[in-house]
């Protein structure tokens, strides 16, 4: 169901930040932050506009969300974040990292599934990770995250810290089961949480007014014991000025709050999004509110910065996002050795078979006696991840057969169970 | 020395252990105010109070949750799940979060959580609440898998679980709670012994048939024991595994290569169960020394039922697991 432009039109004029008045009615803070704020976002649009591409040329591989189009709500939020408060977030927060300080050359690699990554390529796009920085973690399960950003409030109440834990998610989320009973503890415990939807008005390809019966969102927990509002997810100080106010609230009222930021991703849900649900003239009129240029034209219209210092903006960040690449392209890949890294934390408890090929030095007692071929890429690739596939592996192989013709790609490769292998050994 | 119940064997446990780390608390569902479902946490929020005695809302997959984010953030939660079944509703918490945090953030976050839940039949519980899962859990990696039988193990698994800086599901079995048992006593410090994780406890030993039991099917196997050494002239060598991950394969591996045969009783259901994978592991590290073929016996293969005779008949009975061994040790005796 397509809106109508009017609706479209509608949307924003609601949501700044319930004034009515958009970006002109929040004062800039200084020169220095206005340029900080407007440098972030705009690392995070070069970033994300190059992710695209690489995925592109298939350097980066799986599922990748882009963030572009919602920066505002990013850098809104967590330029008003302390460093020792908790930030987590969905599968589309390569963005949010940046923001958080990560360096977008360990962001790049991990798209790249390579060891340089800030996951070491375990968790690629959707699970973005930087414990330093207090980023909790980018989820993949949609409404996932919610009870671990309660979680993690709970550990600073427990402690007695006054940090405070930022949970993000999108409007998809609001329908889990997670959104309710989070919102539920978190109100019950007194939790110090501020839980912000990213409200792009899509769950994947679902318009909202088709997938929320309530499509006020911030509203949509205050029965649960969880007050909300509202703000224009396009304004970035607008973003800063209601979420440094909720977080307040849960730092020192102890009182968790929703917030609603209204936003919009300019790309599909995912690079692999044929954008069938919503029309060209949306996403148009959606583009006129770039919070990256809206931001930067009132800067150099305030004479808060020049025409010149933001070519040198424009110049830093992408400088940094093709470092960003060149860096994720001469990281390594991760070695099969290290496949079970980190399954476990192996301390001083007796051995066991924690997994299968993990805690025996003869994973497969008695293969020497077999006659499987030379020991070559594909035999360890085999190995690495079927250690158990043993001499009749569902691929058929029969006890004559040797696996030295067989390269790393193809052991690895589905192959279809009718179509014989090479003739019988 | 003293007799303990179980469920007072695993309330010290998380006693000790709270007393000992500040970081250690307990929440779920009526842990508090009504003591646990179960009466395992008894006594506990008089002692240590609101803050670590936890009650929460009926909201599995947020409890978990909320335990996994407050493990990430250094604390230890001991998450009680009210039965085996309840924790399905956790599932996406256990499965997607609990066990692929640490390996898919590379290490750089442990999540040392414990969700204890007790499973298995033989309360007339019907089809919702007497399930046996711990094929379920030890399908999982990541998990640390615990299914203790005996009250000094229940004691010394849980402490050393809560210890563990590794999530573990820790499977107990409602019809052991009242079950006595010895139990060291605690030092001068109040802390009892630690039962490591992956290491079997063999309870009786004999050269003819191994058979492997978990949680009240240990029980169950050391009668069969009984009976086939006092009736068919049979010795059995009976083996708890204790913990399913880390699985101490070694110890049974030994003991099949002595015997030659195995039995695996379990209360879960046959496909894909602890004694389907076991009897692969067996098949594929002693095949030359085994005589027969591994004999599972399992539940039945149906939704536990709630009338007496039929529940009763969907649960392992001695007399099966003598019927299996009688069955491996065919033309032996």
């Amino acid at each position: 169901m397509a809106k109508s432009e009017a609706e479209v039109a509608q949307g924003p004029t609601v949501t700044a930040a319930g004034d009515g008045k958009g970006t002109a009615a929040h004062p800039l803070p200084d020169a220095d932050t206005c340029r900080e704020l407007l440098e972030t976002m705009a690392l995070i649009r070069r970033f994300e506009e190059e992710a695209g591409r690489q995925y592109q040329q298939a350097k980066a591989g799986g599922f990748l969300h882009l963030a572009i189009g919602e920066e505002a709500t990013i850098v809104g939020t967590t330029s008003v974040m302390r460093p020792d408060d908790y930030l987590i977030g969905t599968y589309r927060t390569h963005g949010h990292a940046i923001a958080r300080g990560t360096d977008p050359k360990n962001v790049m690699a991990e798209l790249f599934g390579r060891e340089d990554g800030c996951s070491r390529g375990r968790g690629g796009s959707m699970h973005i990770f930087d414990p330093e920085r207090r980023f909790m973690g980018g989820y993949g399960i949609v409404g996932g995250n919610l009870p671990i950003a309660a979680g993690l409030g709970l550990a600073s109440d427990y402690k007695g810290e006054d940090s405070v834990t930022v949970g993000m998610f999108g409007d998809g989320a609001s329908n889990s089961g997670n959104f309710g009973e989070t919102m539920n503890l978190a109100a019950l415990w007194k939790l110090p949480v501020v839980f912000l939807v990213e409200n792009n008005l899509y769950g994947m390809g679902t318009a909202i007014e088709r997938h929320s019966a309530v499509t006020d969102l911030s509203r949509k927990a205050e029965g649960l014991g969880v007050p909300g509002v509202r703000v224009d997810g396009m304004d970035v100080l607008a973003v800063r000025e209601i979420v440094s106010e909720h977080i307040r609230r849960a730092r020192e009222d102890r009182q968790p709050t929703l917030v609603e930021a209204f936003t919009y991703r300019f790309r599909g849900h995912s690079a692999a999004d044929p954008e069938v649900y919503r029309t060209k003239e949306e996403v148009e009129e959606w583009r006129k509110k770039d919070p990256i240029t809206v931001f930067r034209d009132r800067l150099v219209a305030e004479g808060v910065i020049s025409d010149e210092a933001v070519d040198e903006i424009r110049e830093r960040v992408e400088k940094r996002v093709l470092e960003a690449v060149e860096f994720a392209d001469a990281s390594p890949e991760p070695p099969l050795e290290s496949l079970y890294d980190h399954l476990y934390v192996v301390g001083d408890q007796v051995p066991g078979w924690y997994a299968v090929d993990e805690r025996t030095p003869e994973p497969h007692r008695g293969e020497e006696e077999w006659e499987i071929g030379a020991a070559g890429e594909a035999r360890k690739l085999a190995e690495a991840g079927a250690a158990y596939a043993g001499r009749q592996s569902s691929r058929g192989r029969g006890p004559e057969q040797t696996m030295d013709d067989r390269d790393a790609a193809d052991a690895l490769e589905d192959r279809d169970e009718d179509e014989p292998e090479e003739g019988p050994g | 020395m003293a007799q303990v119940r179980m469920r007072e064997a695993l309330r010290d446990a998380m006693a000790e252990e709270m007393r000992r780390d500040e970081s250690v608390f307990v929440m779920g569902e009526d842990v508090g105010v009504f003591q646990g479902a179960f009466k395992v946490t008894e006594g506990l929020l008089d002692e240590f109070g609101e803050k670590r005695v936890r009650d929460t809302p009926i909201s599995e997959n947020t409890i978990v949750g909320t335990g996994v984010g407050a493990a990430m953030a250094g604390l230890r939660p001991v998450v009680e799940i009210m039965t085996v079944n309840f924790s399905l509703l956790a599932m996406d918490q256990i499965v997607n979060h609990m066990a692929a945090i640490p390996y898919m953030f590379n290490g750089q976050v442990r999540v040392p959580i414990v969700v204890r839940m007790p499973g298995g039949g033989g309360h007339q519980l019907g089809p919702t609440h007497s399930h046996s899962l711990e094929a379920m859990f030890l399908h999982i990696p990541g998990l640390l898998v615990a299914c203790p039988s005996t009250p000094a193990d229940g004691k010394g698994l849980l402490k050393a679980a809560i210890r563990d800086d590794n999530p573990v599901i820790f499977i107990e079995h409602e019809t052991l709670y009242g079950a006595r048992g010895e139990v060291a006593d605690s030092d001068g410090n109040g802390d009892g012994p630690l039962v490591n994780f992956g290491e079997a406890a063999v309870l009786r030993e004999g050269g003819d048939v191994t058979i492997v039991g978990l949680l009240r099917m240990v029980d169950v196997a050391e009668r069969a024991a009984k009976t086939l050494a006092n009736e068919h002239g049979a010795e059995a060598e009976v083996i708890d595994p204790r913990t399913l991950r880390p699985l101490d394969l070694d110890t049974i591996l030994e003991s099949v290569q002595k015997t030659n045969r195995c039995v695996v009783v379990e209360e879960g259901w046959p496909h894909g169960g602890v004694g389907a994978n076991l009897a692969a592991l067996i098949t594929e590290q002693a095949f030359d020394y085994l005589d027969a073929p591994v004999q599972r016996v399992t539940g039945a293969d149906v939704p536990m039922p709630y009338a007496k005779r039929l529940e009763q008949a969907a649960i392992p009975h001695a007399e099966h697991v003598v019927s299996a061994a009688l069955a491996a040790l065919e033309g032996s005796l």
